[in-house]
């Protein structure tokens, strides 16, 4: 076996941690809030989906040159924003199963980049590609890493965070002392889908240069299991992002098989289940606990 | 009254993503009339829309029932997916494993499996659930993935053909193959793919219905799922239901296998299921959690993705994406049936009734 770790391993890594990182970061906000995530495989195909088509607007019909990939990273935020805000009118104001609302926002937007892309671009499902001079490849990365920190800031050091986490854990206190639990758990939901949006954004306009049909493939499900096997804390989050990322680029750079020093093949499937089987290990338990927010998936009925 | 209120809901939420789904149609420049018209029409043709209507619904009954029986126990089923690809899978290999065998041995061996191998990937969420008590919804997105990487594994390394381009096993025997409904029904082709497991699905919603409502397995399962502390201090031991209601569950959607399999395409296809577990979930939903409403829920959804079809070929702008978008805004309306709580109260139509 030839060294697996070399530097264009470790890019590949960084790069393919990085929408993960955006949309795991995302789904902390939200679930320490109280409000399960599983919806954000659907927010990532907005963001994607949006930005590659908007990217492409702006350059070819409006002829906006290197200023389109930032109009189409703002408008796969946005995208992210509106399937948010659907998610969160549904799940707090109208108190609707969080999974539930989740999984029909997870079908419907596998169907509407495809019925969007057929009416505009006459494709199935894709959008044209884009020039290689008008990618943002290194901006979400940036965004994404920084991220981190600025979370954990959030998260602990400021009465924002603090809040946050009350409403997240025992909404009846947090409602006592005076706190919103609908406002937060709002703001929760709402900067979820912005981040995931980037996530999705950089996936279409940063890492491949066009949309295709359901191009997240599991990534916002992957960033789920992330942000357990993390604990639904941002550095332990980022570290996982990292491992599931470095899984991908290795289950991609090897191409069908790799080797084993001794010779024998490991086949690329049984890389790819890697994340999926340490969330179930850890989930159970076996290595150290991970505890949810205690009142995660519960609607909040403030007392009359 | 009672009947016309269950059923008032989920018209209307049928009725309010028609109307988002025309809204959308008419945004991207079709004529929605035109294109529900096509929808409806080319589903319930003779025979060939009609038998892929039915055909379409066979997978969905098996999931929908799945998820419905999940949802009585009070757990939510993401993983039918998973699930149906390895009891597809499980179903194939017996097929071909023990080719030379006579029908009557092998066709049962196979229902057995597909069973079996479905009832045990859902079990092991149940388990995991029962005894961590980690969340069933987590664990089977996780053995979703798990599946899909597996069975394309031993497809891949194991049953396929050298040299296929396709990503699909060997074929199955002969004597592993089950009867299409056209050998049956005057008029109905051979060619078109409806076949016994329709039948058996038919059974199934029999089944559960009375697996549910006349045992006392089914009573501790109904019990666990609405209230699981009265259920314990009754004596009912709720890890076990947990674990059973998974099993089952699985099982239901691994009977997706018989149809694909046996009766459809003769070997395993990497990939067959169309999000077949998924949507199970808006049937399941749509169908309020009931046999019956199951089965029309499958029905209807059976039609959309026949008509879905014929809507991407002979409209200009449409694609069968629409299929997937009325999905989801059905799910998104009847979950959030608050919504039309609102304004429908006045009339007192959808009041729940009081327990």
């Amino acid at each position: 076996m030839k060294s697996i770790f070399t530097l264009s391993l470790f890019w590949s890594t960084i790069r393919l941690a990085t929408p993960l990182v955006l949309a795991a970061m995302g789904g902390m906000f939200s679930e320490r809030s109280g409000v399960i995530n599983i919806a954000l495989e659907g927010k990532m195909l907005a963001g994607a989906f949006t930005a590659a088509a908007v990217t492409y607007a702006a350059d070819a019909k409006f002829g906006l040159g290197m200023a389109s990939p930032w109009l189409g990273l703002l408008a796969g935020m946005t995208a992210g924003l509106f399937i948010a805000a659907i998610y969160a009118i549904v799940c707090i104001h109208y108190k609707a199963d969080q999974v539930v609302t989740g999984a029909a926002i997870n079908i419907m937007m596998i169907g509407v980049p495809g019925l969007l892309s057929g009416a505009f671009f006459l494709s199935s499902g894709s959008t044209p590609q884009l020039p290689k001079e008008h990618l943002i490849p290194w901006t979400p990365i940036m965004i994404a890493f920084v991220l981190v920190p600025v979370s954990w800031h959030v998260l602990y050091r400021t009465p924002f965070g603090l809040r946050l986490r009350a409403v997240g854990e025992k909404p009846e206190a947090a409602d006592a002392a005076g706190v919103s639990v609908k406002r937060i758990r709002y703001s929760g939901v709402l900067v979820a889908g912005i981040l995931a949006g980037i996530g999705g954004a950089y996936l279409s306009i940063g890492q491949s240069s066009l949309f295709t049909r359901n191009m997240t493939s599991g990534r916002g499900f992957i960033a789920l299991a992330a942000l357990i096997f993390g604990k639904w804390r941002p550095f332990q989050t980022m570290f996982a992002c990292l491992l599931f990322g470095f899984t991908e680029a290795v289950s991609i750079q090897m191409q069908g098989a790799v080797k084993l020093p001794s010779g024998e093949d490991i086949p690329v499937q049984f890389i790819q289940m890697v994340p999926y089987v340490l969330t179930i290990v850890v989930l159970a338990g076996f290595i150290g606990s991970s505890r949810p927010p205690q009142a995660l998936g519960m609607p909040y009925q403030k007392e009359k | 009254m009672r009947l016309l209120r269950e059923l008032l809901s989920p018209l209307i939420a049928v009725m309010a993503a028609f109307i988002v789904g025309g809204i959308l149609v008419l945004l991207i420049g079709d004529n929605p009339i035109q294109a529900y018209r096509l929808l409806i029409g080319s589903a319930l043709s003779w025979p060939d829309g009609i038998g892929y209507t039915l055909f379409y619904a066979t997978p969905l009954i098996f999931t929908g029932l799945a998820v419905l029986v999940g949802f009585r126990c009070g757990l939510f089923n993401i993983g039918a997916e998973g699930q149906l690809y390895v009891a597809a899978f499980a179903t194939a290999w017996v097929g071909i494993t023990f080719a030379h065998l006579s029908a009557w041995l092998l066709v049962p061996m196979c229902f057995l499996a597909a069973i079996l191998a479905g009832g045990v990937w859902g079990g092991i969420p149940g388990v995991l659930k029962a005894r961590f008590g980690s969340h069933e919804v987590i664990n089977t997105i996780m053995l979703n993935f798990i599946a899909i990487a597996l069975v394309s594994y031993f497809t891949q390394y194991h049953y396929k053909i050298p040299g296929d381009p396709i990503l699909q096993t060997s074929p199955i025997g002969p004597g592993a193959h089950i009867a299409r409904l056209g050998k049956f029904v005057p008029g109905l082709p051979e060619r078109i793919p409806l076949n016994l497991a329709f039948i058996l699905a038919l059974i199934a919603c029999l089944f559960v219905y009375l697996f549910l409502w006349r045992t006392k397995w089914g009573y501790e399962i109904r019990a666990t799922g609405s209230n699981p502390s009265a259920a314990e201090y009754g004596g009912i031991s709720i890890r076990k239901q947990i674990i059973l209601a998974m099993a089952v569950s699985g099982a239901l959607a691994g009977m997706v296998g018989i149809n694909e399999v046996l009766g459809y395409r003769y070997r395993y296809y990497d990939g067959f299921s169309s999000n077949y577990g998924f949507t199970g979930i808006a049937v399941a939903l749509l169908g309020r959690n009931h046999p019956v409403g199951v089965l029309l829920s499958a029905l209807l959804f059976g039609m959309l993705i026949r008509g879905g079809i014929f809507v991407d070929a002979f409209t200009n702008n449409v694609t069968k994406d629409l299929v997937d978008v009325l999905q989801g805004i059905v799910i998104l309306f009847v979950a959030a049936e608050a919504l039309f709580r609102g304004p429908f109260n006045k009339f007192g139509l959808l009041r729940r009734s009081k327990v």
